[in-house]
């Protein structure tokens, strides 16, 4: 009975949605007040009922009726409470139905946020946010129902992949996909623009902060994959260039590049039509991500003609969605008017460099993503494009981009001295050869380039803090003073900080853990020890144990350092009891400079377990760096919202007012 | 020739490893650690062909650990890691290096990131190009010159102490 409750909630969500893309567009081309705020009132009844079909699939989780198709074939009763939850997004169908969820979030958010947009605007954006809804409310109906029955229900569910059975992974979708789904709302304010033929500061400042939400959960997203990756996996590493990760980083460097160039929309009123070009664009690659992954089209061609019913669907898509949009872009792009002209050395030119490489990189990953799939299509063989490739490709292109990140800030408005500007950083550049230095007595001359990849990050983190010490005018004017400019400073600078600091951070996470990771195998008997990295392993023995829905094997390994005890760790391997399917469970100890990563292998003739160990040097610092970017983008939201006049802090706007006219005045 | 040196360190940044490993089976390890470095070097650029997008060097399949074996009997027989390569891919296709080979079919995909920083390039350079010549189109007066740079100077000024807020 709930089922069919669900079932009704969508066809009713795709009514509603389609109501909601033609009204509000008739309404605001005859500026009929009634139909535009129609846009909103449907999606908030879209909303309403998007998320009673999310409830009723949850439910059939929950209690685990397997009278439903999905719930038999990806969940178990035996399953924990939490994972019969993210059960519901484990699977294909299920994770479209989040999909459509965020997306009405989102639209009823811009309706319910958006008091002050042009009323125009407001209902084409809500009718453009609709079309897509409609799109994925179809795909999802005649496609991919998670409400189907069984004729004959089994008597227990076949159990969602053990893999996915993980806390780090349970969360990692929902945050991927308000990443993914937030730049709908960047792209639904382009295309409304286009529509509309009009684009300004104004425009930019209500499309900056949607696309800061976007990108602030994406970056989370994706980092708390990598995490999982990295001790779920059992091989230490965080980031394989894996067709899954590269849709996902896709539209995060397009996205980057997007909120960079709206800055330069905003405050200047220029790179108009590159920044709506960008706004589709990012939303391009979050579609294709999102369809990519979902069509079983990256692991071959092939498995794309298991399903041509979906696969032909989501071609179609995604041809009216990317190329209508560009096809409008195309057209109406020239009649939008070029504001303000800079010069090439400029913040402005700065963020159009930051834009270039970004894209390029992008093209990168994309090119290494797909390509073998259109060879394969074309008949022109079949390769395999791995980090050899990327390391060739990606890399050089980053370098420059990342070594500039700590100039741009500094970088005046429309025409800048260059030279005055790196003189401003030079105790930045004095500090980093410090810091190069060090890196080379430390690692006692390990290798010179991943030393001055070390220098790299040294330098972004050292420019960045010196810009932010700039501004506060630190040891340049009395310390109360600099408290008082530090206190005062906007949300947005310090995200911009915050997130810069954290890039560079990661970054040396990045490059330590790539260069001095060390690993060792070897096949243990009780009581033996391994040495690794200056660190002693004794294994201590195995020990077998039950979870849930898992029969376990744990090793227990005593980690000292020069006969001082550190710590206990004790990996596991699981086997879970449905699939049959094994999975490791290491055990880590992380540390300031590094994680000790034990992993725990099978049983071998003579008694002895063979057993894996990792040192993995900074590794933890990718995450933290993730941490402060992610942190970063909250920030900024929190400036931003009052500066955008969302319903929030009325009579602080009014003082905000009060101060701007006080400034035009002055 | 000092960019160019740079150019090349960071090409191979992440390429070095300076710590010679074991495999991943402690019973395949090579005695020579010199070739067991070679050997899990080459294995990490192998792809196992039963595997969803997995090098030997870390797939637990049957057919991966074959080839982890393959892979060390051919150095040790004095094979140099080119030859290796090639020895698998004349047996597997290209498809079992995750280093793409270089041929008129992945032209496009080598240079694409190229052909992509160059057209942007280009682009960027006729967008100022079109920056200037809209000035020149528009020449100011002298006193307009004057009041223009009066104001710009205050607004760099205005500008410049709170620059970060737009980043």
């Amino acid at each position: 009975m709930i089922a069919e409750l669900g079932q009704f909630a969508i066809i009713m969500a795709l009514l509603a949605a389609i109501a909601q893309s033609i009204l509000p567009l008739i309404g605001a081309e005859r500026l009929d007040s009634r139909l535009m705020a129609f846009g909103s009132q449907a999606s908030l009844i879209q909303l309403l009922f998007v998320f009673l079909a999310f409830g009723c699939l949850t439910q059939a989780y929950i209690v685990s009726d397997f009278t439903l198709v999905n719930v038999a074939e990806n969940s178990h009763s035996t399953k924990p409470l939490l994972y019969k939850i993210s059960g519901v997004w484990g699977n294909h169908e299920g994770s479209m139905l989040l999909w459509i969820l965020i997306l009405a979030v989102f639209g009823a958010a811009v309706a319910a946020f958006g008091r002050n947009l042009p009323v125009t605007l407001k209902a084409r954006v809500l009718a453009v946010q609709a079309m897509i809804g409609v799109g994925f409310l179809t795909f999802l109906i005649f496609t991919s129902n998670p409400f189907t029955r069984l004729l004959v229900p089994p008597e227990n569910g076949r159990d969602l992949n053990p893999l996915l059975q993980d806390p780090g992974l349970a969360f990692h979708p929902p945050m991927l996909y308000v990443g993914y789904v937030g730049f709908s709302v960047a792209f639904s304010f382009a295309i409304a623009a286009l529509i509309e033929g009009k684009v300004d500061a104004a425009w930019a400042r209500w499309v900056r902060p949607w696309t800061l939400t976007a990108w602030t959960f994406l970056t989370g997203g994706i980092a708390l994959g990598s995490w999982w990756a990295y001790y779920e996996l059992g091989w230490g590493g965080w980031w394989f260039w894996d067709p899954v990760e590269n849709v996902s980083f896709m539209p995060w460097l397009m996205g980057t590049a997007l909120l960079h160039s709206a800055i330069v929309v905003e405050k200047r009123n220029s790179l108009k039509v590159w920044t709506i070009l960008l706004a589709i664009l990012t939303f391009s690659l979050s579609l294709i991500g999102t369809f990519i992954v979902r069509s079983g089209l990256l692991t071959s061609v092939h498995s794309f003609a298991v399903n041509p019913e979906r696969g032909i669907f989501i071609l179609f898509l995604l041809a009216i969605a990317i190329g209508g949009s560009l096809a409008l872009f195309a057209f109406r792009a020239p009649s939008l008017k070029a504001g303000g002209i800079f010069s090439p050395i400029s913040r402005e030119g700065g963020l159009l460099l930051n834009n270039l490489l970004l894209s390029t990189a992008c093209a990168t990953v994309f090119l290494g993503t797909l390509y073998p799939l259109f060879m394969e299509a074309l008949g022109g063989g079949r390769v395999s494009i791995g980090p050899p490739f990327y390391n060739n490709t990606f890399v050089p292109v980053m370098v420059p981009l990342l070594l500039l990140v700590c100039v741009g800030p500094l970088l005046p408005w429309k025409r800048a001295d260059l030279v005055g500007v790196l003189g401003r950083l030079k105790y930045a550049g004095l500090a980093t050869i410090l810091a190069i230095l060090l890196a080379w007595y430390v690692t006692e001359g390990g290798p010179f380039l991943a030393i001055l990849g070390l220098g790299m990050a040294a330098w972004m983190l050292l420019g960045t803090l010196s810009e932010w010490a700039d501004k506060i005018k630190l040891f340049r004017a009395p310390l109360a003073t600099s408290w008082q400019r530090m206190i005062k400073l906007p949300g947005s600078a310090w995200g911009m900080t915050l997130a810069h600091g954290g890039l560079a951070i990661a970054v040396a996470g990045m490059i330590s853990t790539s260069v001095w990771k060390v690993e060792d195998v070897a096949v243990l008997k009780p009581g033996e020890t391994i040495s690794v990295a200056g660190t002693d392993y004794r294994f201590d023995g195995v020990r077998e144990l039950a979870g849930p829905n898992y029969q376990a094997v744990e090793g227990t390994f005593t980690v000292s350092q020069n006969g001082e005890f550190m710590t206990i760790l004790k990996p596991q391997k699981r086997l879970y009891n449905v699939q049959k399917m094994p999975t490791t469970e290491a055990a880590i100890h992380s540390t300031f400079v590094g994680d000790y990563y034990a992993v725990i292998g099978d049983q071998v003739e003579d008694g002895g377990w063979t057993v894996r160990i990792y040192r993995e040097p900074m590794v933890t610092w990718i995450w933290f760096g993730c941490t402060l970017m992610v942190l970063a983008g909250f920030l900024s939201l929190a400036d931003r919202r009052l500066r955008v006049g969302a319903p929030a802090g009325k009579r602080k706007q009014g003082k905000r007012e009060q101060k701007s006219q006080r400034n035009a005045a002055a | 020739m000092r960019g160019l040196f740079l150019l090349t360190a960071v090409l191979f940044l992440f390429t070095v490893n300076s710590n010679p490993v074991k495999a991943f089976d402690p019973d395949e390890v090579l005695d020579d650690p010199a070739l067991e470095t070679r050997a899990r070097e080459i294995s990490k650029e192998v792809r196992c062909l039963v595997c969803q997008n997995e090098p030997i060097d870390s797939s637990n399949a049957d057919l991966a650990k074959e080839l982890r074996i393959v892979v060390r009997e051919r150095l040790v027989a004095g094979d140099s890691d080119e030859d290796v390569k090639s020895y698998l891919s004349a047996r597997y296709g290209d498809f079992v290096l995750f280093r793409p080979p270089f041929n008129t079919a992945t032209f496009l995909l080598w240079f694409g990131p190229l052909l992509v920083l160059g057209v942007g390039g280009i682009g960027m350079f006729f967008f100022y190009r079109g920056n200037k010549k809209l000035k020149v189109a528009n020449p100011l007066s002298p006193e307009e010159e004057a009041r223009l740079n009066l104001l710009l100077d205050k607004d760099n000024k205005t500008k410049g102490s709170d620059s970060g807020e737009a980043s």
